[in-house]
């Protein structure tokens, strides 16, 4: 496991893609700073590495010039950066009051079964990564989830079995 | 004036049908989109538009229900220079069964643009950041589609209408916590920082997003301004049914048999919203309590039911309208378990700044756990009781924490009964 190494110095930085570059270059003119663009910046990579490496991480630091015990603190804050591989497909499944109330318990347990993962796991195939999100906003069609960007509403037992194989056969 | 005052009694929601794809600009100005800012490119002032939502009455609709008007008029004066100021919507919707902002900004985006426009002129602000919740895709969609529509017709960017007045919209999207709702740590987040709650005062309204005088509204309070402005307090005042002014957003979530979101006059009651919208519970079910407004808020009893969705009416029994959209919670449903699943929700979206909320939560989700499993203690009850004390209002650096003892203290008392039998019979009576 060689990503028991911890990159802590400048010179472990990757090289930012030129994709990476323009887009965040393009976040640096909305903002009177560049620390303002360490969110926006953490997330460009994301998009486009899958997740957020030490070495992406020396990378932005570099480029925004942002020290990077800062961004590790706003990496480290936010749900939605990923601080370690994720699948192909993240699952972001809703587990507040509305959806608990509506059976999201034996929706998670479903999909438990299905994949052979629970939260915070990714299934072998790497196809999946399995999450908890806070309340998706759309409480009257619960229980809900989102895979990648899309959201999937009234989920049942056989809805999910849908859109789980739908992702698969996407790959 | 437009004969719109005649017929538009559903501001927020006339132009949402989200079975097709939002209005495009055209078509929204059509339906009177924009004539607010004709309406103040006519002759009004930043102090006349201030004026008018004051006089309106207008409350926050994020959660306090604080007057908006109230909170711009702290800005402090500019007297012909205001410098930098910024406009900032908090559209980080994320309170445990809310729904609401997200109709909005999916199924009408340039109302909320023209609110910001009105909201922006009054603060003198040249730029604006909808602060969206990362998870909101289609929203954020459909908002860059409608500022750049916005911009092709010159409703944003340089000398807007004439008024010699600039604005930049800029969409920035989050990546999560909840507590980037509470504006100072959504100011924080904005800069680029843990969004950790900032020590108030400064209020934002005088050092904000980076020093600078800010405004932070919800999308729904900003979704009200068009119609205020362009039909006048007098319509809009004569919209609700109770003291409070205007429509609001109100949803049902939980065993209801059509669960959904209404545009609603203030003042309607309870009753009518959950049996005439809602169609009452699911068959078999009854009603055994209700959160009116999201999970920071106080449990409601069937006994309530004829209270009106009102600001102070819902404070009178002890809970708060806040976000309008309620939880229910069935007879066959435990409450113990929702409360607990309210707990883990809090403890987990705790920023870890102050000691009562990032240790005390998680004591509390730990001991909710143990009812579960059957091992809950009446010493355990009594450290629940203890914490609705220790995480209250004023033992904490912000609201998160009060806002979890609400569901918590209110449930205790309306639920003892649940909780005993938890203890004595060493499982989850409801399994």
């Amino acid at each position: 496991m060689n990503n028991n190494i911890i990159a802590t110095t400048s010179a472990r930085a990757r090289i930012l893609t030129d994709e990476e570059i323009a887009e965040i270059d393009h976040e640096i003119d909305l903002y009177p700073d560049k620390q303002a663009v360490g969110l926006e910046a953490l997330k460009i990579v994301q998009k486009h590495q899958g997740w957020v490496s030490d070495e992406s991480m020396l990378a932005i630091s570099k480029y925004l010039d942002i020290p990077i015990s800062d961004l590790e603190g706003v990496a480290t804050f936010f749900n939605l950066v990923y601080r370690q591989p994720v699948g192909r497909n993240v699952i972001l499944f809703c587990n507040s009051v509305s959806c608990w109330i509506m059976g999201c318990k034996s929706m998670r347990a479903h999909i438990n079964d299905k994949l052979g993962v629970d939260f915070g796991e990714t299934t072998e195939d790497k196809e999946f990564t399995f999450l908890p999100v806070p309340c998706l906003g759309d409480c009257d069609k619960a229980p809900v989830m989102m895979v990648g960007d899309d959201l999937h509403r009234n989920l049942s037992k056989e809805s999910i079995n849908k859109i789980i194989s739908e992702y698969k056969t996407r790959s | 004036m437009s004969n719109g005052c005649q017929v538009v009694n559903k501001p927020l929601t006339k132009n949402i049908d989200m079975s097709r794809p939002p209005l495009d600009i055209a078509a929204y100005e059509k339906n009177d989109g924009y004539q607010s800012l004709k309406t103040i490119s006519g002759g009004l002032s930043p102090a006349d538009v201030l004026q008018i939502v004051k006089d309106s009455g207008l409350k926050g609709r994020g959660g306090a229900g604080f007057p908006t008007g109230l909170k711009w008029s702290f800005v402090p004066q500019s007297n012909g220079s205001p410098g930098q100021r910024y406009f900032v919507v908090n559209a980080d919707e994320m309170e445990p069964g809310t729904f609401k902002d997200r109709l909005l900004m999916e199924g009408d985006p340039h109302l909320l643009l023209e609110g910001i426009i009105i909201g922006a002129y009054t603060i003198e602000a040249s730029v604006a950041y909808i602060f969206l919740r990362g998870e909101y895709k289609v929203s954020e969609e459909r908002l860059k589609k409608a500022i750049s529509e916005a911009y092709e017709k010159g409703y944003l960017g340089k000398d807007i209408q004439g008024t010699g007045f600039d604005l930049d919209v800029i969409v920035h999207t989050s990546a999560g916590r909840y507590i980037c709702g509470e504006e100072t740590a959504l100011l924080n987040a904005l800069e680029g920082k843990r969004a950790n709650p900032r020590a108030k005062p400064p209020f934002p309204q005088v050092s904000g997003l980076w020093g600078k005088p800010t405004i932070v509204n919800n999308v729904e309070t900003l979704c009200n301004l068009p119609g205020i402005i362009a039909y006048g307090v007098d319509w809009y005042q004569g919209l609700s049914l109770g003291k409070d002014h205007g429509t609001k957003l109100f949803g049902i979530s939980g065993k209801i048999k059509k669960p959904g979101c209404w545009e609603l006059p203030l003042g309607t009651s309870i009753r009518e919203l959950l049996e005439e919208y809602g169609g009452g519970m699911q068959e078999g079910l009854e009603l055994r309590a209700f959160l009116p407004g999201g999970g920071s808020t106080d449990f409601m009893l069937p006994e309530h039911l004829d209270v009106k969705l009102d600001y102070d009416e819902i404070a009178k029994v002890g809970s708060r309208l806040a976000t309008g959209t309620m939880i229910l919670l069935d007879n066959k449903t435990c409450p113990v378990g929702m409360i607990g699943n309210l707990m883990k929700f809090f403890a987990h979206e705790s920023c870890g700044f102050c000691t009562p909320c990032r240790d005390g939560l998680p004591w509390v989700d730990e001991i909710f756990n143990e009812f579960e499993s059957g091992r809950g203690t009446e010493k355990d009850l009594k450290i629940l009781h203890e914490h609705v004390d220790y995480l209250g209002p004023g033992k904490t650096f912000c609201a998160l924490a009060p806002g979890a003892t609400a569901p918590l203290g209110s449930g205790l008392k309306y639920f003892a009964e649940d909780f005993e039998r938890h203890i004595k019979e060493k499982r989850c009576p409801y399994d």
